[in-house]
């Protein structure tokens, strides 16, 4: 084993996972492991305040923009069973002080904990119900809010209010039915600004805003499928024209889990796009976790009686003060032993990234200690960013430890001295969880495709009655009057674009950006050709929006006004980016800007024998001859005369 | 508790029949199906002040929802899960290094657990409870717990101060290093100055902490208050009675206010007690206490304590207002009410109208006397006309002791004489600080948002 070179040991393990890259991969490789992924899907409602508070909704600082700033620590609390959640416990051991930065504007003392809550915002749970019965939800008689704790911080009070509106839904996917499992409508926690050693800190202007979670059951089979769920959801929401858009507005958190694994769940992605990648790669991840079990259930008798070896490492020794030049003066450091673990920490556990490095998110995480925080006996060149030492370092380790060269693994840990007795119960904690396979635990995304360590993954008994509010009912009248007024379903929307023979490649932006409402408008009151109409905002409005919001009030407004003075829809291409771009210029200014003046069709034909004359090239090419012509033309056509028509027109002048 | 009470739990009228008729019962695990859906999950408690249409279900998620009963159509039970609360015990560890220190209880909840049938939260007091909640308290001292009564701060009255003084007094009679009491806060200031004259030079610190955020609560306020009264109560050289609670809503420090200069001023900040018209005693931390000023009681050996219990329950504090009318006065007196302290406008003043109405209580044999709602500052009454007439008329200014404050002292001194004389001796006779001879600038700090040179401040300080 620790005869191999960590990077071929490396390559076998990857091969010994069966890894393949995500373009190889087929619905075959999925199945085969048995992967299978649910959503959690956050959308933020566009409300003008926030949930529990009357700040206004929607208005977001930057890091160093604050007027003051206050600090907390977290203590878990029992659950209504009397139990301590896991997460709960884990974070109090991090032992983080917390600093939020607060402004005046978006924050008040409710968002600090430091005022009970106002009744919620009912224009939030007036859309969540909407959103809810677009679902196919049952919704429920009466919401009870709950609070749910995050000791992480991010929510200043130490708990998130949340409540269920309603249960067993399900969306359609292109070749299958996927159930949801509730939707609930929650307050926005804060936004990260850093999050170093003892200390994290956050701001408070998204904190508090209205949220709505869709949660799926794990019926996505591979990682298109995932992707294709959580779009659907995704346009679901943005068909009310009732949930915000843009960066940070809507985020998933998406659970995988393979045959023998564990449910994982990724948190915070904020790419749907990415979504593939991820599950992809987590996926590989189990697999080589659950092969690290059966290598160690074949070197390890008895799981309980194994512990791992721990030996200070001595500054004043001029030895050790070799292996120790690069960490800082003021660390501590201790060489540790993982008795029959030789060849595990150069184990592949998915693309740059093997088992030691889940040893190390950890000591980041749970003791706190920066990266690089330690470096290991089979740690490579080119991988991650620990230190490399040369072997008769690790040789001298060995001995200090007394291990087996070629059974043991070996790894050298640093950092302040408070932190170290945490960081060596956490490797324990960690190795010990690999004779189980695959932990339960939250991992944060990272933009290469690959997740680290986040936390323990919460349970139940973090949920508890919120006893500052009271239970709210929900009426069927209020439900009647909500379904009354349901924008068509996502799967009708598809259907109804394909009948029109919209281009595909339209359609996702049409869902997107929510503009199936004014394209049936403008296909249906304004009788326009629908391929037009879906080119007009699928190519000309895009190309002016690119992926920013758009005002579907100005586009139908502008047609509106093109169809009131009888002019041709022609002149929308050029209207309607002048229009979204000076969104509150008079439709005469618009005709101005662009250079509209009316014109006969009679007037118009009459220039053709004179532009003749003027034509440069070969008049018997009559293709080339029209084309010039309708050049010539077009501008002041257009808005007086179809295009179409009047190149019929040429046509027949020409002859 | 009968088998048949216990069943209600919180369910009436309705939604106990329904539960009745498909034979189920809180805990129960079950799959209800209604004309919304099909719900599954826990039967739990309900508040008895909720409506009786409703059920209570906790989803395997963690959630609870509520389900209309108009919409059941089946319920079909699959199994129950009764839940246990309990707050993790563990033997508080004793060594004989450590300061001994009692926690004396009445009600306040500093760790807790829920109670399902009110929603609300059911303290832990054991040491054990305790050790099991806040475990750094065993760094701090050996503990023993006592719990003279468990009521809400806003019934806490004369025969608890009583009750609690002669607590104290046992106490420090026992050797105890010092003494801490949990109590709620909306009162804590006015027990605090009630046991600030019943207890009267302490050899030890008397600490009252409380928590204004519910303990239930993840950043609670109550650990690190509890710690840092512990902390005040163990190794303190103040041995006063003392309010101790955040200094600031950041987790950074505690401060200790004196018994009788302190006020709950917000209705739900952490940082809601203030010392008024004075700087506090001290500020503490997990590190220990770090004193402000040096004009305090020192922590002494002996076991010697005034203890001071009397309390004549038959007065009344009258916050004026204008257009105050004579009968509110006139009904106090033909009520056998024996003092009266009133909380006037600006130096001390209230208007003509009221006049005969204190004339007719002061022959009455009622004693008046007059504080500031302005709450800082010093009763005047030699600056204006209104001033010198109330004198006249017998009513007594109290210098600068707070409203409140001077309610509990005329409560005491009334409880120890009937002679009117000798009752505004002990008035205005200072004790412990209720009045103080001086203000200092700094007495008063209400700084006023959006001023550039304060707002550059409030950056630079955590709040």
């Amino acid at each position: 084993m620790s005869n191999t070179a960590p990077s071929s040991n490396y390559e076998q393990t990857r091969r010994l996972v069966r890894y393949v890259s995500r373009e190889e991969a087929t619905a075959e490789t999925y199945r085969q492991m048995g992967f299978r992924c649910g959503l959690e899907v956050h959308q933020q409602l566009k409300t003008k305040k926030k949930l529990f508070c009357r700040c206004p909704a929607g208005i977001y600082q930057d890091g160093d923009d604050y007027d003051t700033q206050l600090i907390r620590h977290m203590r878990p609390t029992l659950s209504e069973f009397g139990e301590y959640d896991g997460t709960a416990l884990m974070e109090f051991r991090t032992k983080k002080t917390i600093t939020y930065r607060i402004k005046r504007e978006t924050a008040c003392t409710y968002d600090i904990d430091d005022t009970p809550p106002f009744p919620l915002n009912r224009e939030a749970l007036t859309i969540a119900i909407e959103i809810a019965l677009l679902l196919k939800t049952g919704i429920v008689g009466e919401l009870h809010i709950t609070r749910k704790q995050y000791l992480d911080g991010s929510i200043p009070g130490g708990f998130q209010r949340t409540a269920i509106v309603g249960i067993a839904g399900e969306i359609p996917l292109s070749n299958k039915t996927v159930r949801i499992i509730q939707l609930s409508i929650e307050e926005d926690s804060c936004r990260e600004v850093s999050d170093i050693g003892h200390e994290r800190i956050y701001t408070t202007g998204r904190l508090g805003m209205p949220l709505i979670e869709t949660v799926t059951d794990p019926d996505m089979l591979n990682p298109d499928e995932a992707a294709e769920a959580a779009h659907h959801i995704r346009y679901l929401g943005r068909s009310t024209g009732k949930v915000n858009v843009g960066i940070g507005a809507a985020r998933q958190d998406v659970n995988v889990s393979i045959a023998g694994g564990t449910r994982v769940e990724i948190k915070g992605v904020q790419h749907i796009r990415s979504i593939p990648e991820l599950t992809h790669n987590e996926a590989f991840r189990q697999q080589a976790l659950l092969k690290i079990r059966k290598q160690l259930s074949e070197r390890i008798n008895d799981p309980a009686e194994w512990k791992i070896q721990a030996v200070d490492i001595d500054r004043d020794d001029p030895e050790s003060s070799k292996t120790l030049a690069t960490i800082p003066s003021d660390h501590h450091a201790v060489a540790v032993n993982l008795p029959k673990f030789a060849g595990l920490l150069s184990f592949f556990t998915g693309p740059g990234r093997s088992f030691a490095d889940e040893i190390s998110d950890r000591l980041k995480v749970i003791a706190c200690i920066e990266k690089p925080n330690m470096t290991h006996s089979e740690a490579m060149e080119q991988m991650s960013m620990m230190p490399v030492l040369s072997d008769d370092r690790w040789d001298r380790l060995q001995s200090l430890l007394a291990s087996s060269p070629s059974e043991d693994a070996q790894l050298l840990l640093w950092g302040p001295p408070a932190d170290i007795p945490t960081a060596l119960e956490t490797i324990e904690e960690r190795c010990r969880w690999a004779f189980d396979g695959v932990p339960n635990e939250t991992r944060k995304a990272l933009p290469d495709g690959t997740t680290i360590f986040e936390r323990v993954l919460p349970g139940p008994d973090r949920m508890y009655p919120d006893t500052d509010s009271a239970p709210i009912s929900i009426a069927e009248e209020m439900i009647a009057q909500i379904r009354a007024d349901l924008p068509m379903p996502i799967a009708d929307c598809s259907k109804m674009l394909a009948t029109w023979g919209v281009p595909d490649d339209i359609h996702l932006y049409i869902l997107r950006r929510n503009l199936f409402p004014p394209l049936r408008t403008m296909i249906e009151e304004n009788k326009l050709d629908p391929v037009f109409a879906a080119s007009l905002l699928g190519h000309t409005v895009r190309n002016i929006a690119g992926d920013r919001e758009v005002d579907s009030e100005r586009i139908l407004w502008t047609v509106g006004s093109v169809g009131d003075r009888d002019l041709q829809a022609d002149l929308l291409r050029i209207l309607l980016p002048l229009s979204l771009t000076r969104p509150t210029a008079s439709f005469d200014h618009l005709l101005a800007a662009a250079r509209y003046s009316p014109c006969t069709e009679a007037a118009l034909l009459a220039r053709i024998p004179a532009l003749c004359a003027q034509f440069n090239g070969k008049r018997s090419d009559a293709r080339k001859l029209r084309n010039w012509l309708m050049g010539r033309l077009r501008t002041d056509a257009l808005g007086n005369i179809a295009l179409s028509h009047l190149s019929q027109k040429v046509e027949e002048a020409l002859q | 508790m009968s088998d048949a009470q216990d069943a209600q739990n919180g369910y009436h009228g309705v939604s106990l029949a329904t539960l009745r008729r498909f034979g189920v019962d809180v805990w129960s695990d079950v799959e209800i199906e209604t004309s919304r859906g099909a719900f599954r999950g826990i039967i739990l408690p309900r508040s008895e002040f909720d409506d009786s249409t409703h059920l209570v279900l906790k989803l395997k998620t963690g959630y609870n929802i509520g389900i209309e009963i108009r919409t059941i159509t089946a319920i079909v039970e699959l199994g129950k899960t009764e839940a246990h609360y309990k707050i993790p015990e563990k033997d508080f560890p004793v060594s004989p290094e450590k300061p001994s220190v009692t926690l004396l209880g009445t009600g306040g909840t500093i760790a807790s657990r829920l109670d399902y049938r009110t929603g609300a939260v059911i303290p832990a007091f054991s040491p054990g409870e305790l050790y099991g909640a806040v475990p750094e308290l065993a760094d701090i001292c050996n503990l023993t717990t006592e719990k003279l009564f468990a009521v809400f701060s806003e019934n806490m009255g004369p025969q608890e101060y009583i009750t609690l003084a002669k607590a104290v007094g046992a106490e420090i009679e026992a050797g105890v290093d010092g003494i801490v009491i949990g109590h709620g806060t909306d009162t804590m200031h006015h027990t605090a100055s009630a046991l600030a004259f019943m207890v009267q030079t302490p050899p030890v610190p008397v600490v009252m902490v409380g928590s204004q955020r519910s303990s239930d609560r993840p950043s609670s306020d109550a650990a690190l208050n509890l710690i840092y009264a512990m902390t005040t109560a163990a190794t303190s050289d103040i041995a006063e009675v003392m309010v101790c609670m955040f200094g600031s809503t950041s987790d950074e420090y505690g401060l200790l206010h004196r018994g009788t200069r302190v006020r709950k001023m917000h209705s739900s900040y952490r940082s809601t007690f203030r010392t008024i018209g004075d700087i506090p005693l001290a500020a503490v931390t997990r590190a220990g206490v770090r004193p402000f000023r040096s004009d305090y009681n020192r922590r002494r050996d002996d076991r010697e304590v005034g203890i001071h219990p009397f309390f004549e329950e038959r007065i009344s504090l009258l916050y004026y207002y204008p257009n105050m009318h004579p009968d509110i006065i006139d009904s106090l007196v033909d009520n056998g009410y024996k003092g009266i302290v009133i909380a006037g406008t600006g130096l001390g003043h209230v208007n003509k109208s009221i006049y005969p109405a204190i004339e007719r209580a002061v022959s009455a044999g009622v004693a008046i006397y007059m504080t500031v709602q302005t709450l800082w500052g010093y009763v005047h009454m030699f600056v204006y006309d209104t001033g010198r007439d109330l004198m006249a008329k017998g009513v007594i200014p109290t210098e600068n002791m707070l409203p409140e404050v001077a309610y509990i002292k005329l409560g005491w001194a009334l409880g120890q004489t009937d002679d009117l004389d000798r009752v505004q001796e002990i008035m205005l006779t200072a004790i412990c600080s209720e009045i103080t001879e001086r203000e200092p600038h700094d007495g008063y700090l209400v700084f006023q948002g959006g001023m550039p040179e304060i707002e550059e401040f409030l950056k630079k300080v955590n709040r």
